[in-house]
C-alpha cells in the first residue's frame, strides 16, 4: 500500500450512495438521445432484409426525390477502398479476411447488416425514404447453423474456402493421457443459445465537422473512447487531434455497446460529407439485429476423472457460431469458452479447441462473462453428472476438485494462436465455497432435494467461478488541484453504469487525503487525458483507481517540492493535510496562497498480469413438471473481490449479473429461421428478466485475498456471478428432476424445453 | 420506429366518427392505442387518418342491469379491475382481466380495442367467446350487433367493417352460484399467454354440470369453445376423472399453432393442464 492510503481510508470501504443517481432519479441524465445540434438531420440505416447474397446495385433515386431527404450514401460514396471494422482485440492475420465492410459492397452476409445511409430533415422521413430504396441482390442460400456451414457447399468467405474461420486451442499437461489411465470417463454433447447483453437505450450517435477548424467532435461513445478515436481516424483520414469523442450517459454497456460497430463510421462520415450535424438513434427492432449477438456455442466435451472423484482431465471441442464476421472483439467469447472451461478447479490435464464458425447471422462479441458463461455451463454440468455416476455428493466432488490457497498461482491452459498464459493468483476457493454453503443453509434446503411439494418439484445445487478481470496494458489519470482547493480527477476509464464517478471519488479522496466532496471525476471523453483504454473485461476500477491512486502520490509530491522553499524544509519534511502544509518546525501555509495556480499531474497505472475474483453461488428451483416453468426461489452467492471500494455498487454488480444469468439460462433467445430472418425482433419475443422474476437473491461479498497486483490490492468484480448461472441453473433442474433422469444439456431451460426433457424421459 | 405521417381527427360524436371513417375508407380508430401506435411504428400499418374517440360520449361506461353486463368500448382494463361490481356480476372477466399485461398498458389499453385487434392470445376475445357476448357495431347503416363466436374470423382479423366502430360489448346475466375458473400460462407475468383456458358452468338440481362454457385462447388462430369437452362435462358429476377426460378431449380437439414460443405439441399439453387446473379450481 502506498503512504498516501495508509492514513486515510475513510472512504475506501464505505457504501457511499452513488452521486450518479441524484441526476438520473431527477431526470437530469444526458443520454445521447438527449443531444441536439443547431442545424442537425437525421439518419437511419438501410439495412439488408436478406440472409445472404450478392449485391448487385442500390437505387437510391426515388429516396433522393423525396423531399427532406439530404444524402443517400452507399459503399460507393468511399471510393475504391471501402473501410472496415478493425480487430481491437487479438488482431490475429488469420482474422483479417473476416472483418465487417462499413456498408456491405459485393455481398450481404446477415439481415440487419449495413447497405446505405438516409440522412434527412426528420427521422421519419428517413424512414418514409427507406421504403424507396431499392437494392438489387441475388439471394444465395442462407447458413444458419453448424451443420449448414460444415457442409461447406455455400461460402460466406469464397476466397477463404470454408466457413470455418479459426481454431482455438487451450492445452495443459497431457489429456491424450489422462483419458488413457482414468477410471471414469462421459462425454456429452452441449448447447448455448444465441443472446446478447440488451443494455437499456439502445445506441446512438450526434456528430458534427467543424469544416473551419477540421475538427470532428461525436457524442456517444463508450467503453474504449481513445480505441475507437484511432479507428475512426484511421477510416476517415484525420488525425487523432482533430477529432473529439465526447461520452455521455447510458444505461449500460455489458461488453456490447460502445465497441466499434459501421454506425461509429458512418453518423461522423455523413457529418463530414454533408457538412451538417448527423444525428442517429438506433431502435430496438434495429439494435436486435445489429449490435453484438454473443454465446451461441456448441460443444462435445468429455471428462476424465479417478473412482474418488478426481477430476484428471477435460478434452473437446466447441463450435461457436460468430456469425458473418469478426468485429473488434469477436475473438475473445471462443477462446475463453476453451481458457476459462476449467474455472476454479485443479484440472491439469487439458485439451480444448474452439473453431468460430461464420454463419449469415449477426456478428458476435464479448457480453458479460464472454465464453466464461458458456465454458461454465458445460464443466459444473460435467461435474455433476460424473458426481452421480461415481456416487459422490457433488458438493464433496467440488470440494475435491477446487484449486487451493497453497496450489495458487495456479496456471491455467495456454492458448493459442494470440499465445496467452494466465495463472489464478491469490484466493481461497474452499472457504468461499463453505461460506457459501452456510449462508444458503445448504444443509436444510438439501432435504428438499427432488421433492414434490404443492405440485413442483425442488432442486438445489451449488458452482464455483473465477472471474478475470484488469486488462492492460494501462490506464491514465490526471488530478488538478484547482484554485478553489478541490481537486478535479480526469480519467481514461468509462462510465457504463457501473458508478464510477462514486467509486473513484473515493479511491482519490483517500489517496489524496481529502474528504469526498472536495474531489470531482470527470471520465471517459477524449480530450480530459493523453490516452485511455476504457472499461472493458472488469478493469475500471482496479486500472483505473490504481491510476488515480500513482496520479495523487505524483501531484503530493509536486505539492510538496512547491512549498518546501515558503515552509523552509526539504520537501521530504513537508506534511500535507488537506488544503494546508506543515513543516517541521510547525509552521503551517495554505498551499493555495502559496502556489497561486492550479497544479496538476498525470500518471499511468501500467499492469501485464489479470487479477481474479473467486466465488461461488448456490440455487433453489421448483420445477412445474406440466408446465416445463423453472421457478428461481432463491440464489445465494460469495465472492472475494481483494480489496472492496464500495460495497453498495459491489452489492449491486453482483445481484444484476445473477439476474442476467438467469435470463440466459431460462428466459432470451435470439431465434433464427432456415432463411436467416429473426424471429425475435422485439422485447415482446426477446424475453428479458424483468423486476419482479427473480425477487430473492442475496450476495455476499468478502476482502480475504488483496490481489498482489495493484496498489490498492481490488480486483476485478463486475461480471463474476453470471459466469456460472447457466450450470448451475441446469444442476438445479436435474437434481428437482432425478426421479424422471432428466439432464439438461441446452439453454435456455424454457418452458417448452423443459417440458420436452420430461416428455422425452417418460416415453424412454 | 417513426410514424408514417397520417391526419388526426378527433370527433366529438359518434355519428361524425364514423362519417370520417365512411368518407376517408383509409381510416383506422384509434382508442388506448396499446397495439396501434407499435403497429403504426413498426410501419405495419399506414392509414391516411386516424379517428381518435376521445371525445366520443358514452363509450367509457360499465353498466350492471338485471339483464346483461355491458362495457363500453372505451373501458379501460384498470376501470375493470377498480370497477367494485364486476367481481360479483361477472367474476370470470374481472379474474380474466388481472392477468392483462402491465400497469401502464392497463391503464390505457381499452375494450374495445382488444376486440378489434383479436390478437390469438388475448384475454378480452376469449372471455367474449367463452361468455357467448355480444359485439354491438356501429357504422352508416346504423347498429348491428355480432355474437362473439361469428366475430372472430381469425388471427388479427374480424367481421368489421371499414365504417364500423366498436361500441360496446355485452355480457349475459351471471349467476351468483355459478362455478367458474380462469387460468392462463405465460412466460413472465404480463405477456401474451402462451394458452390460456376460461371455464364456467352451473350445477343442476342433481347436483351435476350443465351448461358449461369452455374457451381457450393463444391455442389457435382465435380464441374458440371447446365442445368436446363440454360435452364430457355437461350432465357429469365433476370428479378427477371426469376432469381428466374433459382435459383429455380439449387437448385433442385443439390444433394448436407452432412458433418460435412453444411448438404445438406443448401448447397441446399446456391446454390439457390449464383445463384440469381450472376444473379443480372451478369444481372447489
Amino acid at each position: 500500500m502506498t503512504s498516501g492510503m495508509k492514513r486515510g481510508n475513510a472512504l475506501i470501504g464505505q457504501p457511499i450512495e452513488r452521486v450518479e443517481d441524484l441526476r438520473f432519479l431527477r431526470g437530469r441524465g444526458t443520454f445521447v438521445a438527449d443531444v441536439n445540434r443547431e442545424g442537425q438531420l437525421h439518419a437511419v440505416i438501410y439495412r439488408s432484409p436478406v440472409a445472404h447474397g450478392l449485391l448487385r446495385s442500390v437505387d437510391a433515386q426515388a429516396a433522393l426525390n423525396l423531399p427532406g431527404v439530404h444524402a443517400v450514401i452507399t459503399a460507393q460514396d468511399f471510393g475504391a477502398d471501402v473501410p472496415v471494422i478493425p480487430l481491437r482485440l487479438q488482431p490475429l492475420p488469420e482474422l483479417v479476411p473476416f472483418r465487417q465492410p462499413m456498408l456491405a459492397h459485393d455481398k450481404v452476409r446477415y439481415v440487419g447488416e449495413p447497405i446505405a445511409i438516409i440522412v434527412a430533415d426528420t427521422a421519419a422521413i428517413a424512414e418514409d425514404a427507406l421504403d424507396l430504396i431499392d437494392a438489387d441482390i441475388d439471394a444465395l442460400p442462407p447458413i444458419t447453423d453448424r451443420a449448414g456451414a460444415e457442409l461447406g457447399d455455400v461460402l460466406l468467405f469464397d476466397e477463404h474456402g470454408s466457413n470455418s474461420a479459426i481454431e482455438w486451442n487451450a492445452v495443459r499437461g497431457d489429456a491424450e493421457a489422462a483419458f488413457a489411465s482414468a477410471d471414469y470417463t462421459r462425454r456429452e454433447t452441449f448447447k448455448v443459445q444465441r443472446h446478447a447483453a440488451l443494455f437499456m437505450e439502445p445506441r446512438g450517435f450526434v456528430a458534427e465537422w467543424n469544416a473551419n477548424e477540421e475538427k470532428l467532435t461525436v457524442w456517444g461513445v463508450a467503453k474504449v473512447a481513445f480505441a475507437n478515436r484511432t479507428i475512426l481516424a484511421d477510416t476517415m483520414a484525420l488525425s487523432e487531434n482533430q477529432i473529439d469523442m465526447v461520452e455521455v450517459d447510458v444505461g449500460g454497456g455489458f461488453g456490447s455497446r460502445g465497441e466499434f460497430y459501421p454506425e461509429d463510421f458512418l453518423i461522423p462520415f455523413a457529418a463530414r460529407h454533408l457538412n451538417r450535424p448527423v444525428k442517429w438513434i438506433e431502435d430496438r427492432r434495429e439494435h436486435l439485429l445489429a449490435a453484438n449477438h454473443a454465446r451461441e456455442l456448441e460443444c462435445d466435451v468429455e471428462i476424465a476423472a479417478t473412482k474418488d472423484g478426481k477430476i484428471i482431465g477435460l478434452r473437446g471441442q466447441s463450435w461457436a457460431n460468430i456469425g458473418a464476421y469478426v468485429r473488434t472483439n469477436g475473438s475473445i467469447a471462443p477462446r475463453n469458452a476453451a481458457q476459462f472451461m476449467s474455472g476454479a478447479y485443479a484440472i491439469e490435464n487439458i485439451q480444448l479447441t474452439t473453431t468460430s464458425i461464420t454463419t449469415n447471422k449477426t456478428p458476435t462479441g464479448t457480453y458479460r462473462g464472454p465464453g466464461r458463461f458458456e465454458g461454465d455451463f458445460v464443466r459444473e454440468r460435467l461435474i455433476d453428472l460424473a458426481a452421480k455416476d461415481l456416487g459422490i455428493d457433488p458438493v464433496e466432488m467440488r470440494r475435491r476438485n477446487l484449486v487451493s490457497s497453497d496450489q495458487m498461482p495456479y496456471p491455467l491452459a495456454t492458448m493459442t494462436p494470440f499465445e496467452s498464459v494466465t495463472e489464478l493468483d491469490s484466493g481461497d476457493n474452499h472457504a468461499l465455497f463453505d461460506q457459501c454453503l452456510a449462508e444458503f443453509d445448504w444443509s436444510e434446503k438439501v432435504k428438499l432435494q427432488g421433492k414434490l411439494i404443492d405440485g413442483r418439484y425442488h432442486g438445489v445445487s451449488i458452482g464455483c467461478f473465477i472471474e478475470g478481470g484488469a486488462a492492460g496494458p494501462s490506464e491514465n489519470a490526471r488530478i488538478v488541484l484547482e484554485l478553489d482547493g478541490s481537486y478535479t480527477v480526469y480519467l481514461g476509464s468509462a462510465a457504463v453504469g457501473q458508478g464510477i464517478q462514486t467509486i473513484m471519488a473515493q479511491i482519490a479522496g483517500d489517496a489524496l487525503e481529502v474528504p469526498f466532496d472536495r474531489v470531482r471525476v470527470l471520465h471517459g471523453s477524449t480530450s480530459h487525458v493523453k490516452s485511455g483504454f476504457g472499461s472493458f473485461h472488469s478493469r475500471s476500477t482496479v486500472m483505473g483507481g490504481s491510476a488515480i491512486v500513482l496520479t495523487a502520490e505524483a501531484l503530493k509530491d509536486k505539492i510538496r517540492d512547491a512549498v518546501a522553499p515558503t515552509l523552509g524544509c526539504t520537501p521530504t519534511e513537508v506534511t500535507l493535510d488537506g488544503g494546508n502544509a506543515s513543516g517541521p518546525s510547525g509552521g503551517v501555509v495554505s498551499i493555495m496562497e502559496v502556489i497561486g495556480e492550479p497544479i496538476e499531474a498525470e500518471a499511468a497505472f501500467l499492469n501485464k498480469k489479470y487479477t481474479y475474483a473467486y466465488g461461488s453461488v448456490a440455487a433453489h428451483v421448483a420445477v412445474d413438471p406440466k408446465t416445463g416453468q423453472v421457478d428461481v426461489l432463491e440464489i445465494g452467492s460469495t465472492k472475494d473481490v481483494g480489496r472492496m471500494i464500495n460495497p453498495l455498487t459491489l452489492n449491486g454488480q453482483s445481484v444484476g449479473s445473477i439476474v442476467q444469468g438467469l435470463g440466459g439460462a431460462l428466459l432470451e433467445h435470439l431465434v433464427y429461421d432456415k432463411e436467416g430472418q429473426l424471429l425475435t425482433g422485439t422485447l415482446a419475443d426477446y424475453l428479458l428478466p424483468t423486476a419482479g422474476d427473480f425477487p430473492n437473491i442475496h450476495s455476499t461479498v468478502v476482502e480475504l485475498k488483496p490481489s498482489p497486483l495493484n496498489p490498492l490490492g481490488a480486483k476485478g468484480a463486475g461480471e463474476g456471478e453470471i459466469i456460472p448461472i447457466g450450470g448451475i441453473i441446469a444442476n438445479a433442474v436435474a437434481a428437482a428432476l432425478v426421479d424422471f433422469n432428466v439432464e439438461p444439456l441446452e439453454l435456455p431451460l424454457s418452458p417448452p424445453n423443459v417440458w420436452r426433457l420430461i416428455e422425452t424421459a417418460q416415453k424412454t | 420506429m417513426k410514424f408514417p405521417s397520417f391526419e388526426y381527427a378527433c370527433p366529438a360524436s359518434l355519428a361524425d366518427a364514423v362519417a370520417l371513417l365512411s368518407e376517408e375508407g383509409d381510416a383506422m380508430v384509434l382508442a388506448g392505442g396499446q397495439s396501434l401506435m407499435p403497429i403504426l411504428a413498426f410501419r405495419l400499418a399506414a392509414p391516411r387518418l386516424l379517428v381518435d374517440l376521445k371525445n366520443v360520449p358514452g363509450l367509457d361506461t360499465i353498466k350492471i342491469s338485471a339483464e346483461d353486463v355491458r362495457l363500453g368500448a372505451r373501458v379501460r382494463w384498470c376501470d375493470i379491475e377498480k370497477h367494485t361490481g364486476l367481481s360479483a356480476a361477472q367474476p370470470l372477466l374481472a379474474e380474466a382481466i388481472s392477468h392483462v399485461a402491465h400497469y401502464q398498458i392497463r391503464n390505457r389499453g381499452t375494450v374495445g380495442g382488444s376486440i378489434a385487434l383479436a390478437d390469438p392470445a388475448a384475454e378480452m376475445p376469449g372471455i367474449a367467446v367463452t361468455c357467448d357476448a355480444e359485439i354491438a357495431l356501429t357504422g352508416k347503416l346504423g347498429e348491428r350487433v355480432v355474437p362473439a363466436a361469428k366475430f372472430f374470423l381469425g388471427a388479427m382479423e374480424t367481421c368489421i367493417q371499414p365504417d364500423e366502430i366498436i361500441t360496446e360489448v355485452r355480457l349475459p346475466l351471471w349467476p351468483s352460484d355459478r362455478c367458474w375458473a380462469f387460468k392462463e400460462f405465460a412466460r413472465r407475468r404480463g405477456d401474451f399467454a402462451l394458452a390460456g383456458v376460461a371455464v364456467f358452468y352451473d350445477v343442476d338440481a342433481n347436483g351435476c354440470a350443465a351448461n358449461t362454457h369452455i374457451g381457450v385462447i393463444g391455442a389457435s388462430d382465435r380464441p374458440c369453445r371447446l365442445g368436446s369437452a363440454e360435452q364430457i362435462i355437461n350432465g357429469a358429476f365433476l370428479d378427477a376423472t371426469v376432469i381428466e377426460a374433459a382435459a383429455e378431449a380439449a387437448s385433442n380437439e385443439i390444433e394448436p399453432m407452432e412458433d418460435h414460443h412453444a411448438p404445438a405439441d406443448y401448447r397441446c399439453a399446456l391446454v390439457k393442464t390449464l383445463l384440469e387446473r381450472a376444473l379443480t379450481r372451478a369444481m372447489a
